[in-house]
């Protein structure tokens, strides 16, 4: 490949994002077809597969004078972005037509909505693809900038919440992590490294082991601090669950299935630095604890959860930290299957995010008791919402089975049997507490118990909120009283139409959910053509 | 510049820089917070000027002009009116173009509505919906009640800045210079706006405290090394204004939809 042909294949993934958000904003007298939207995820998964011959074999595609830079971690999230993008995306229109039909979403909204969506992808790629650790750092922060209208796109009381405490404590967060890359700038610059590359990673890489320890632990621990909020990992973790629940599903995907590990793929890429300048023991140990404090408290939570949504994001904070806990290991397999996992965590939330979005839309509750007997109700729906949880639960043939256990084998194999025990019993009970609560959503016939009146604050109005002009105390008020409309025919008699015939998905809509689920399931048995490509990000970041 | 002017001015505006930190935390009243941090932005340009000067590049002059730009124009301006929107009475903002009408109702419009509201509606806003809506205008433009007091406040600030020169030890023993050895002001300022996004319940002064946070991490990146490169003092820049942008149209939604800046009113969302 020419060094023209590289660059094109290097900006595409940033550029096309851009150039579709661009013209989204542009087109206001005529608006574009939603389906305009899938442009973006091709033209992301197109790089990736151009870039992958030269990356699979270890080398790294430079490009705009070092800038930017492709080696087979950068082709690996590359591709997990766009494989998590292409079903988003292509779940955008039905779920715009969804909240058309609710009264919700104005042309304005649809605009709006794809704008943000796009730039949210753009930002994605750059942190992906850029080998400057500042640069990579403003790109995740503009991850968070981007998505927080998405996530307060409602304007109710519990929307806003959310979408302040997204802003306020990612960004602070983040904050930590740019101090910890000034640190690093600080110790590059004393250990000789020349001004204009020393932020540039390959180049700290190699000049890793002529840093000042002491320096680098403390940047290093706040790195892992600064990220790891990002990506949802304990003690900034508080974010998580509301922004989740509150954005719309398709963006929920998005942030969940690939936001969460573009945030922990800067942590690899800073933890591949620290190792290097002090050896394994200290990044093990920080990264042991959060993944098994995050583990423990997504767990805990998850027993208690009656909202699907936050179910949902309970369970991506259960997978980062798995995520965490093989980078903890370090090993080639560890690492190999880390990757995996965050492949086919990507492509299995993403199906369950977006099938709740349409049993969001179809049942305008979120609360776990609202749900009965789905499966019998919406069989397709149900089915793609039960099989993203049995892959999200890791069992075969999806390919989460398979990095589980590649993790947990490592974990033993390295000597780290006490923690991946703990995290195993922990597992067990997020598996109880996630498979009991899905059972009863879709296979309990019994009706649905109409809502006591103490559970009534703590709902969340998901009802449309009629018109604009009604104040917070009105909008809570027809939540309230639209869940019971919603619910109380269920608890009398059945509703006739779900007895009489079966909610149907609809073809647009239910394919990218079939596409993903097997895209997954492929994974789990077989990673084909992609095998080398995961041995060689492995060792990219360490893992020799 | 000799070298000890150097020293004495550059330790002039990190003195200046860490105590309008502390006077953040001293001072109540929402507006005079702003203008002391719209200060704080002056002695951090300040400091990439001298250091500037001294080893004679000129293009931190101009980083320098950008960072007074930024910091003690544009940000202090955003926060000053997300403030006039805040404390103007809660209209409901029906147009949908976030920022368009924000500011209209001026600085007077205030006063004469809580004094209004004040006279008759104490009891109806309190009945309907127990946002404490009458209460809360009151208090909309000061800091009432933070969850530690001003005096422990500030002996905490000096607890802090001590933390701040305990931990930096490492990094000024890497590189002793004039300008290493004024870094720990910078944790210390780091250290001071993590207290205030946490114990502050305002909605403005989280976002004081933010900021506080990140002029901190430039103050310590401008002495450590001069200076991160200059496209990720861009960038950073960038997401920090827009970052201000979004947190002032939240506020403003924030209030519409809880009646109230008062962040120990979100309770909406909890497991």
């Amino acid at each position: 490949m020419n060094a023209h042909a590289s660059a094109l294949w290097l900006c595409a993934p940033v550029a096309v994002p851009l150039a579709v958000a661009a013209l989204y904003a542009a087109a206001r007298r005529r608006p574009l077809t939603p389906w305009a939207a899938l442009v973006s995820p091709a033209a992301v998964l197109g790089s990736a597969a151009a870039l992958s011959s030269s990356a699979a074999g270890g080398g790294a595609v430079p490009a705009l004078g070092g800038l930017l830079r492709a080696d087979a971690l950068t082709v690996w999230m590359l591709l997990a972005v766009g494989a998590v993008a292409l079903p988003a995306c292509a779940a955008g229109p039905a779920y715009l037509a969804g909240e058309r039909a609710a009264g919700r979403g104005g042309e304005r909204f649809v605009r709006r909505y794809q704008v943000l969506v796009h730039l949210f992808l753009g930002a994605m790629c750059t942190a992906v693809l850029t080998a400057n650790l500042g640069v990579l750092w403003a790109a995740v922060e503009a991850t968070t900038i981007v998505t927080a209208f998405l996530v307060g796109h409602r304007r109710t009381r519990a929307s806003v919440e959310a979408a302040w405490k997204y802003v306020v404590i990612c960004s602070a967060g983040i904050a930590l992590a740019f101090l910890g890359i000034v640190l690093i700038h600080h110790a590059a610059r004393a250990a000789g490294v020349p001004e204009e590359s020393a932020l540039h990673w390959p180049t700290l890489l190699a000049y890793a082991d002529h840093f000042d320890p002491p320096v680098i632990r403390l940047a290093t621990a706040l790195v892992l601090l600064g990220f790891g909020a990002k990506a949802g990992l304990v003690p900034l973790h508080a974010w998580l669950p509301d922004a989740h629940s509150q954005a719309p599903a398709p963006v929920s995907a998005l942030m969940s299935g690939v936001l969460l590990s573009v945030s922990f793929m800067a942590v690899l890429r800073c933890k591949a630095i620290a190792d290097a300048a002090l050896g394994t023991g200290y990044t093990r140990v920080l990264l042991t604890a959060m993944a098994l404090l995050t583990l423990a408290l997504a767990a805990g939570l998850l027993l208690g959860q009656r909202d699907y949504k936050r179910m949902l994001a309970y369970s991506s904070m259960e997978h980062m930290s798995l995520i965490a806990l093989g980078a903890a290991v370090g090993t080639p397999l560890a690492l190999s299957a880390v990757l995996l996992h965050i492949t086919g965590h990507g492509l299995a939330k993403t199906v369950a995010f977006c099938s709740s979005g349409h049993l969001l839309q179809l049942r305008g509750t979120s609360r776990i008791d609202g749900i009965r007997g789905l499966l019998a109700q919406a069989p397709a729906l149900g089915a793609a919402f039960g099989l993203a949880v049995l892959a999200l639960l890791g069992l075969p043939p999806f390919s989460l089975f398979a990095s589980e256990l590649g993790i947990v084998r490592a974990g033993f194999a390295a000597g780290l049997g006490g923690p991946t025990a703990v995290a195993l019993v922990l597992v067990l009970i997020a598996f109880g507490a996630l498979s009991a609560r899905t059972a009863r959503m879709l296979l309990d016939g019994r009706p649905v118990p109409s809502p006591t009146p103490a559970d009534a604050p703590s709902f969340v109005p998901e009802r449309p909120e009629g018109s604009r002009g009604e104040g917070p105390v009105a909008a809570a008020g027809s939540g309230t009283a639209g869940s019971r409309t919603a619910v109380l025919p269920v608890a009398g008699a059945r509703p006739p139409e779900t007895e009489a015939r079966p909610v149907r998905l609809g073809f647009a809509a239910g394919l990218p959910l079939v596409l993903s689920l097997s895209a997954c399931a492929v994974l789990g048995v077989a990673a084909g053509p992609l095998t080398r490509l995961l041995a060689a990000g492995a060792a990219v970041i360490g893992g020799q | 510049m000799s070298d000890s002017v150097f020293t004495q001015l550059l330790d002039l505006a990190c003195g200046a820089f860490l105590l309008t930190a502390v006077v953040v935390l001293w001072r109540r009243e929402l507006s005079v917070i702003v203008d002391v941090f719209a200060l704080q932005g002056v002695a951090l340009a300040t400091v990439p000027l001298l250091i500037g000067w001294h080893e004679g590049r000129w293009d931190l002059a101009a980083v320098a002009a950008g960072i007074a730009v930024l910091r003690a124009g544009i940000l202090p301006h955003l926060m000053r009116r997300a403030l006039t929107a805040t404390t103007a009475p809660p209209h409901a903002d029906e147009d949908e173009d976030d920022g368009a009408s924000y500011g209209t109702n001026g600085p007077y419009g205030t006063a004469s509505w809580d004094r209004t509201d004040g006279a008759h509606s104490p009891e109806r806003t309190d009945r309907t919906d127990g946002t404490h809506r009458y209460r809360a205008d009151a208090g909309e433009a000061r800091e009432t009640q933070p969850l530690v007091n001003v005096a422990a406040s500030l002996l905490t600030a000096a607890l802090l800045t001590l933390l701040a020169y305990a931990v930096s030890r490492p990094l000024i023993a890497l590189d002793p210079s004039p300008a290493t050895r004024a870094l720990p002001v910078g944790l210390a300022v780091v250290l001071i706006g993590f207290f205030v996004l946490t114990t502050r319940r305002r909605a403005l002064s989280q976002v004081v405290g933010f900021l506080l946070l990140d002029n901190g991490i430039t103050a310590i990146a401008f002495l450590a090394t001069s200076g991160v490169p200059l496209i990720v003092e861009l960038g950073v820049s960038f997401d920090v204004l827009l970052a201000v942008l979004v947190l002032q149209i939240l506020t403003t939604r924030m209030r519409t939809a809880f009646g109230t800046t008062d962040l120990d009113d979100l309770r909406e969302l909890h497991d």
